[in-house]
């Protein structure tokens, strides 16, 4: 054998040292900006986060520092969230089913795909003017169905998109290997595209609900504020981002730390989702095909 | 010999181009028949219209019939679920389906109502993993994931579960092909075990192996049946040129 070079003095792999260099840096800034996020969250949050801020409304003098939390926004926002995501399930589920079986990979099919990946694009601001002047040419005010709606608009290219992506990549031989049992179209669906796709569909029903939590310009003018928890879908109602938002622009230093307390619970619903998903389709994926 | 698969007159289309011309064969009950034939001649499609999967391509169009014990298996009142119930398939590539190892087993026996009770089912489970070889080696992990066994060992899961159902027929779409030479010698000893309960229809591109599993052979080119017959006489003596130089190794 010939005698081998020293590496290091070699110009390719002085390329590959730099590209890695950039690709870690690169890494290293999101993971940061995260990490400080988390941080100024927490610091600044977790001092005012008391047992009250999640078990009590506003109560007289709240916005000038006095007591009451933010139950209101955290309920609020549990059913903004949910609601929206409900509905958009009811789309979504059948546009990604229709977009497999019948369109595929046409040009309608593209043109499908094209037009969600536009909504997706929309800014929920657009989506909330959108969603507010629906509810004037209806007659409705402010209330928690209109946010819910709205939300559902919001939510519900991204369920799309991401639910097509899993059933896409569902392998066409697991369909043959059951039809060729003697199974009918129906029971392919029912024992094996279902269980093939649910961890990922369940992915995408989550990653869709925390987008949709997280949304302030949306149900800024569709949900409307109160101080009260909602008790009826045709009311108004708050919601944890719009909690932020109002608190934050308060004059009384102690009404803006609630707000990164608020910050703080919304941040900590979002985490437990993510995880919670993570688990969840991890669970159902066990028996997946890869 | 008795025919246990015949194959009257039939041509069959994807779109405009025709794949398969005037075939007319017949398969011998309870012996392996091997097709062979060189890439793009139409074996594989002649196979998947012996469970009906060729009209899967929504492109597909046929003419002609397949007779399985005399019924056109193409006739408006079959049911095609009985057919494929019917007709096996081995694919070219193991495909276990998204269950644990003993419920791809009991799959195709629940759909069509096989058993009355679980202890049948268990039963019938551990019958069909014998049968197939994989018992041995999978008794202890019956629930672990189907994916997590080996390529070769899901090849004869498949089988088992193929013949959980109780087919008549069992085709074989070349499958060894994505098997390494144990595991294809396990599958190709399984096969010659088998066929004495079971009428099976292999195709397969490796000549070695057409020899080593055929009773009976079906030689196609360019979407025709060039020569068909027991193995011994068109191996021994083939008539057309077209074999010749295929066996040859021309082409």
């Amino acid at each position: 054998m010939k005698k081998m070079k020293k590496k290091r003095f070699e110009r390719r792999h002085l390329m590959e040292f730099f590209v890695k260099s950039i690709m870690q840096t690169a890494l290293l800034i999101v993971a940061g900006a995260l990490g400080l996020i988390l941080w100024a969250v927490i610091t600044r949050g977790l001092p005012s986060l008391t047992w009250d801020m999640v078990s009590q409304v506003p109560q007289g003098g709240y916005y000038m520092g006095k007591e009451g939390g933010i139950l209101n926004a955290i309920i609020g926002s549990i059913y903004l969230a949910a609601g929206g995501t409900l509905l958009a399930m009811l789309l979504s589920l059948p546009i990604a089913l229709y977009l497999k079986t019948y369109l595929g990979d046409s040009k309608w099919g593209e043109c499908v795909r094209l037009s969600l990946d536009v909504l997706w694009g929309i800014p929920s601001i657009v989506y909330g003017a959108f969603g507010f002047a629906l509810m004037l040419t209806l007659g409705m005010r402010a209330s928690l169905l209109a946010g819910v709606v709205t939300l559902a608009l919001v939510e519900f290219p991204i369920m799309t998109r991401a639910m097509d992506e899993v059933i896409r990549r569902m392998p066409a031989d697991l369909e043959q290997a059951a039809l060729a049992l003697g199974s009918t179209r129906f029971e392919v669906a029912l024992h094996v595209v279902a269980r093939q796709t649910l961890p990922g569909i369940t992915t995408a029903i989550l990653l869709a609900f925390g987008r949709g939590i997280g949304d302030a310009a949306s149900v800024l003018f569709t949900a409307g504020y109160t101080d009260r928890i909602v008790t009826s879908p045709m009311r108004p109602t708050a919601s944890l981002p719009l909690a932020v938002f109002f608190q934050l622009g308060s004059p009384y230093p102690e009404v803006r730390e609630r707000g990164y307390a608020a910050a703080l619970i919304l941040t900590v619903i979002v985490l437990l989702v993510s995880f919670g998903s993570r688990w969840l389709s991890a669970r159902l994926a066990k028996y997946t095909i890869k | 010999m008795e025919t246990h698969i015949q194959v009257k007159n039939l041509n069959a289309y994807y779109g405009r181009q025709q794949v398969l011309r005037n075939i007319n064969v017949e398969i011998p009950r309870k012996q392996i028949t091997v097709i062979m034939g060189p890439s793009g001649c139409g074996k594989t499609t002649l196979l998947k219209t012996f469970n009906r999967f060729f009209e899967l391509n929504e492109e597909a169009r046929l003419t002609g019939e397949v007779l399985v014990d005399g019924q056109n298996i193409y006739g408006r009142d079959v049911d095609v679920t009985e057919v494929r119930k019917c007709v096996g398939l081995l694919a070219q590539r193991p495909s276990p389906l998204p269950m644990s190892i003993y419920d791809n087993v009991v799959y195709g026996m629940h759909i069509h109502k096989m058993k009355k009770d679980r202890k049948e089912y268990k039963a019938a489970v551990r019958h069909y993993l014998e049968i197939a070889g994989l018992w041995e080696e999978v008794q202890n992990r019956l629930h672990d994931p189907a994916a997590s066994l080996s390529i070769g060992q899901q090849q004869r899961l498949c089988l088992a579960r193929g013949l959980a159902v109780e087919p008549e027929i069992i085709l074989g779409d070349e499958p060894t092909s994505a098997l390494d030479p144990i595991s294809s010698q396990n599958i190709e000893s399984r096969l010659l075990e088998l066929k004495r309960q079971y009428t099976t229809v292999i195709v397969t591109h490796t000549l070695r192996q057409a020899k080593r599993l055929a009773d009976s052979v079906i030689y196609m080119y360019m979407g025709e049946v060039v020569e068909a017959g027991p193995a011994k006489e068109v191996f021994g003596n083939p008539q057309h040129e077209r074999t010749k130089q295929y066996l040859e190794g021309l082409f």
